[in-house]
């Protein structure tokens, strides 16, 4: 299955750059809902596939990025690890170049670390149509600046990704989630966050805390001692189920926003319904609110929100940034991306 | 090494108009002021700044820049002094920009667990100030009881801890800067992620080239209720190396991951005689943190491994006074290396773990090689080595033979798909070096990056990211049937 492309991307690539075609990476387009809408001539990167190398005492892995996370995840799990950042999967699909391209992590993000914290490298045609290879293998490097990690979350907007070398985690001796229902949810999260459980997963949906323990069994078991609570024995498909957005709460037409925020920060003053992910600081929102009205009542509470899927999204659906950051981003697009074929439109206005 | 460059610029001028927006004693132009300043940890990179200017305000920040910008001047901007790359090595046409007086601790909040902290602000204060609400700031860079934060976002700074907590990058919320052109630039949030393109990440790491932070959220973590430290001897380098794998590879990831060579081992039991097996190739130290029935579980297999791998001798810390006995060998390498040697150059380079062993085994051939004793002591668990090369920097041959071999140890490195450093930078120290890690093509997306932060160029310029031009010269060029690379750029 392993095939390298890298050739035919390049001159792919080189063509839209001689044109100035605008051109969009595609894998499986499992997040083809994510983002602004743009338009471009389809890059296809599923054939570029394959993991490069492996060694797990390193914690690390490099593959293609047309590499099915599916695929990743087998070739892990057969040595006990896993990618940290528990990349969502919308339809059970996606590809390791668009997880890092998406930036998007699951809920073990405020405990493990986001897709960004785990790219330590990656391979991608610039905007001179080059192959090039920022970042390394190795956890420690400063040398540079720090590419890999705009690449992170950036929707293709500075290149296209050839390949990406990840730190991976051990997967853990025993997990297990619990269910409790205490008075103030929000509170009981901020609580046992400031404990040196192993946490690894802390959410409330509809008035309900389900919070999943990572570690030796004994340590696991220790902790749940303290803490209580009823075992939820569907534990790992539920936290599945909210990586992919696929919990009963997602389901339906209304708009669904992605708000971040500090993780304290009281009930926001919004309609619709919520459910808090990452301990408080990743919060859904089933709400027909205006963009405007979401954005401002964010941005006061010190967080952003996003227009994951659905809702109105001709005005974008990023929160806007401050001008300052808005004419960097301009200039950095406009001397990465020279002809505009990654067409940043995606991520940013 | 002297660094001289011209001075066309009306400086007179720029001078006065500095007086009149920082505070009555916030600019330094005596010499034997200026001198302070003249180099940061690394000594043997000097050069005197034309002034030293000490803002107390962001405002005076900005107006510092937008005065430097118009006059066409440098800024190279200094948090505490304490790098090791010559990152803040100033410039004798440039304004030393210190940011020391921007030392106060804002806001812990214990419910969001952040510290917000301006950039002077020592690295371990933020630890002392989050303590009584049970939290701490993981980064722990060796200098962290008089490092800045500021200085740290510049480095990307780490630790013994990063293993397990990650580097500056990884702990970083948010971000105030100054720009070149005197704006201010909020980049990250209150939450874990910030609104547009991940600049944070551009900033964190880049040696003050980008902007000049002037506020800082860091993310602050729960204190561990249990640590403890375990130290075990081998009786060679392939097993000690193995062990460093195997124990990442079943899954315990540890707090710190500490080596000795044999070379250090002596050195060190020779100037503090704290019992230390002088027969052994190596010694491993591995540190343990978080829940005491995880940590206690996590001890168990670490011992098993340690000894299935050839370990003995173990020994275990698990109060914070034995710890600190244990880590007295460790952390007394570097002052240790003073007492058997006039001078000792300090490699900073990292390779993938599974390279451990091999270049341990290199390095040992290459100081056979060059004539010159080198001692290793290091973060095996980030794969970050720092080779001690011994010398005397009195006599000639051995100050340039020691040049020669930390140029072939980094090399080594490379080749193995290392990097030049793991957490110094790269500053004036490695700029030629970074010839050798970065092609071209990334040079030119580098360059492309600093001129979308700061298109005058002029803040802290000659540091972490080399020119065409030097590289050309510096790489050894093969020419091909008459063929030269780049031929538009100028040579020699």
């Amino acid at each position: 299955m392993d095939q390298d492309h890298t050739e035919a991307l390049v001159g792919a690539v080189r063509r839209a750059i001689e044109t100035r075609q605008p051109l969009r990476a595609h894998g499986h387009g499992s997040k083809a809902f994510y983002g602004n809408p743009r338009a471009g001539e389809a890059l296809h990167i599923t054939g570029h596939r394959g993991v490069l190398s492996y060694e797990p005492g390193d914690l690390v892995i490099t593959a293609r990025a047309g590499t099915p996370l599916a695929e990743i995840d087998a070739v892990l799990a057969a040595q006990g690890q896993m990618l940290g950042f528990e990349p969502p999967q919308f339809g059970g699909r996606g590809t390791l170049g668009g997880a890092i391209a998406a930036g998007l992590s699951g809920p073990r993000r405020p405990w493990a670390g986001a897709a960004r914290d785990f790219v330590l490298g990656v391979r991608a045609i610039n905007g001179r149509g080059e192959s090039v290879r920022y970042g390394g293998e190795t956890i420690k490097n400063v040398a540079g600046y720090d590419l890999a990690r705009l690449y992170a979350g950036s929707l293709g907007a500075f290149g296209v990704l050839l390949e990406a070398s990840l730190r991976v985690l051990p997967v853990p001796e025993t997990e297990l989630t619990l269910v409790l229902e205490p008075a103030d949810p929000l509170q009981a999260m901020i609580d046992w966050q400031r404990r040196p459980w192993p946490l690894s997963g802390l959410c409330v949906d509809d008035g309900r805390v389900c919070l999943r323990l990572s570690g030796t069994a004994d340590g696991v078991n220790a902790a749940r001692q303290q803490i209580g609570g009823e075992e939820l024995p569907a534990g790992a498909a539920f936290w599945q189920a909210l990586r992919n957005l696929e919990l009963p709460f997602f389901a339906g037409d209304a708009p669904l926003w992605r708000v971040s925020l500090p993780p304290a920060t009281p009930p926001l003053d919004l309609p619709g319904d919520w459910l808090l992910d990452w301990g408080g600081a990743q919060r859904w929102l089933r709400s027909p609110a205006p963009p405007a009205q979401v954005w401002a009542k964010a941005a006061a509470a010190h967080g952003h929100a996003t227009l994951m899927r659905g809702g109105d999204r001709s005005g974008g659906v990023f929160q806007p940034v401050s001008a300052a950051q808005a004419a960097i981003e301009r200039r950095l697009r406009a001397e990465l991306d020279l002809d505009g074929v990654f067409g940043g439109g995606r991520a940013a206005r | 090494m002297h660094v001289t460059e011209s001075r066309t610029a009306d400086h007179a001028g720029l001078l006065a108009a500095l007086r009149r927006v920082l505070p009555a004693d916030g600019l330094l132009t005596a010499e034997a002021e200026r001198r302070v300043y003249e180099c940061d940890a690394l000594s043997n990179y000097r050069a005197l700044p034309l002034a030293v200017a000490l803002p107390e305000t962001v405002q005076q920040v900005q107006a510092l820049l937008r005065l430097c910008k118009e006059h066409g001047v440098p800024v190279v901007p200094r948090g505490a002094g304490t790098g090791l790359s010559a990152g803040a090595l100033p410039r004798t046409d440039g304004i030393l920009l210190s940011m020391t007086r921007f030392d106060r601790i804002l806001e812990i909040d214990p419910d969001n667990r952040i510290a917000r902290v301006q950039p002077g602000v020592r690295n371990l204060a933020v630890s002392e100030a989050a303590a009584p609400h049970g939290l701490f700031y993981a980064p722990d860079p060796s200098s962290q009881f008089a490092s800045s934060i500021g200085g740290n976002i510049a480095e990307n700074s780490g630790g013994v801890h990063c293993v397990k907590y990650g580097l500056t990058t990884h702990n970083l919320l948010e971000v105030t800067l100054v720009t070149m052109d005197g704006d201010l630039l909020t980049l990250g949030s209150g939450g874990l992620d910030g609104p547009g393109y991940d600049l944070l990440a551009l900033v964190t790491g880049s040696e003050g080239m980008l902007g000049v932070v002037v506020e800082a959220r860091l993310k602050l973590l729960p204190l561990p209720e249990s640590i403890v430290l375990l130290q075990a001897a081998f009786p060679d380098l392939e097993r000690a190396g193995r062990a460093v794998m195997d124990i990442v590879a079943a899954g315990v990831v540890p707090a710190g991951l500490e080596m000795m060579d044999q070379v250090a081992i002596e050195v060190v039991e020779g100037y503090i005689q704290m019992g230390l097996p002088v027969d052994a190739a190596a010694l491993l130290l591995c540190e343990l943190d978080g829940a005491t029935a995880e940590v206690e579980a996590q001890l168990e297999r670490v011992q098993a491994l340690m000894r299935a791998c050839g370990g003995y001798d173990l020994r275990l810390a698990r109060d914070a006074d034995e710890r600190t006995r244990l880590w007295a060998g460790r952390k007394g390498a570097f002052p240790a290396m003073g007492r058997v040697s006039p001078d000792f150059y300090i490699v900073d380079a990292t390779v993938p773990r599974r390279h451990l062993s091999g270049i341990l085994r290199r390095i040992g051939e290459l100081a056979e090689e060059y004539g010159q004793r080198v001692a290793t002591a290091f973060h095996a668990g980030d794969g970050n080595l720092h080779p001690l090369i011994l010398y005397d920097g009195g006599v000639p041959e051995q100050v340039e033979r020691t040049e020669k071999l930390a140029s072939r140890i980094l090399d080594e490195c490379l080749a193995v798909g290392g990097t030049i450093t793991g957490e110094h930078g790269i500053g004036a120290e490695k700029i030629d070096k970074a010839c050798r890690q970065f092609a071209d093509p990334v040079l030119e997306d580098y360059f492309a990056v600093k001129r979308a932060f700061d298109p005058s160029g002029l803040l802290n310029p000659g540091k972490a990211i080399p020119t065409l031009t030097r590289c050309a010269e510096l790489r050894g060029s093969h020419v091909h049937h008459g063929h030269l690379p780049h031929p538009e750029l100028d040579r020699f």
